[in-house]
């Protein structure tokens, strides 16, 4: 699990757009060095997910090309009360996994 | 020792009374003005400027205990809101020792004689958490350095290094970042030398780094043989730098280029 951070509204109204910000730590270690020497084994995150009570609102496949500390921002419509998990996958199979509450009030 | 020799002579020879009173005011933008609108944006957003990462970090290992004494830093200081203002008078001296301390410096002479730990290392993670915690508080607020008194030699050293011509290229800070701020060096454009948005969140580094770890580069820029991490001549240097920002806002974790 790395550090992250997540800025979303805890509530909102029903019908709402919801921004929703999110940033690893990760190094995002590309394989690829200048001199063309491939000393270092890829280590980046692969997958970033994103599931709105088991419903998935936003997926992101993530390539090397893509700086270190990856920043996603996003935006999902207020349906209902419940959790939004993310889930960041890296190379080797390693997860971070987070939950937020979203409450929606009428 | 050598380079020592050739400040004093560097003095005596060029004597840069010219640069000494243009310095400052004529040349005082913080280095944010030089980022582009997306980078400004990001730097002024908590929610996507990635220094908070660090910010979050040092939060953590502000409230852990550690040392022999098993004590916090909020044990003895409280929350981190109670470091408000602290960052904007750093470099400061030290009265007990009288050596002149950065934030990096003051951290760590705290863990050792107060928590009874080990320092952290230059540039750790740990370090750069805690010193980025302390500076944020301060975000917004002038710097307000003192140079008076105690805190006067260093000053003076400090700015006897600004005007000092160094390196293989031979170049003082002063000539880029008196005489050519806001001009182009190569992509990027050249600062005024004011320090205030460190620790900084740099792109190169892809990551945040201190103050003294961005004047290395430039040190390396002059192909100059590098002070020795948080050396005399580097804080002093900060102090002249944090002098020359008098006034202005803290700004860390800001973004650089």
């Amino acid at each position: 699990m790395r550090p992250r951070r997540i800025s979303m509204p805890a509530v909102a109204k029903r019908g709402d757009i919801v921004e929703i910000r999110t940033v690893l730590l990760h190094p995002m270690i590309t394989g690829h060095t200048a001199s063309g020497a491939n000393t270092m084994p890829r280590q980046i995150v692969h997958t970033f997910e994103a599931r709105y009570d088991g419903e998935t609102i936003f997926r992101a496949e993530i390539l090397p090309g893509i700086a270190a500390n990856p920043y996603l921002g996003f935006t999902t419509v207020a349906t209902r009360t419940g959790d939004i998990t993310f889930t960041w996958i890296e190379d080797g199979g390693a997860r971070t996994v987070e939950q937020r509450r979203l409450t929606v009030e009428e | 020792m050598i380079r020592r020799l050739g400040l004093l002579l560097a003095l005596v020879l060029t004597a840069p009374a010219a640069g000494l009173s243009q310095s400052a005011d004529a040349t005082r933008t913080s280095a944010s003005a030089f980022l582009s609108g997306e980078l400004r944006a990001e730097q002024e957003d908590d929610t996507r400027n990635r220094g908070l990462l660090w910010v979050d970090r040092g939060l953590d290992l502000w409230v852990r205990p550690d040392g022999a004494r098993a004590v916090s830093c909020a044990a003895c200081h409280g929350a981190a809101d109670t470091m408000r203002g602290v960052a904007t008078r750093y470099p400061a001296v030290d009265p007990a020792s009288g050596d002149l301390l950065n934030l990096e410096l003051r951290v760590n002479r705290c863990r050792v004689s107060h928590q009874g730990a080990e320092r952290l290392a230059d540039e750790s993670e740990a370090l750069l958490g805690l010193t980025a915690l302390i500076a944020y508080q301060s975000r917004g607020l002038p710097v307000a350095v003192t140079i008076d008194g105690a805190q006067r030699r260093f000053f003076e050293a400090g700015r006897a290094f600004w005007h000092e011509r160094q390196g293989q290229l031979n170049l003082a800070c002063s000539q880029c970042h008196d005489d050519n701020v806001g001009r182009k060096l190569r992509g990027d454009t050249i600062s005024s030398g004011l320090g205030t948005g460190y620790p900084a969140y740099r792109l190169e580094w892809d990551g945040l780094g201190s103050l003294g770890r961005r004047l290395r580069a430039c040190q390396i820029g002059v192909r100059a043989a590098s002070a020795p991490p948080a050396g005399p001549e580097q804080v002093a240097l900060e102090l002249y730098l944090a002098w020359r920002a008098r006034g202005l806002p803290l700004e860390s974790p800001a973004i650089r280029r």
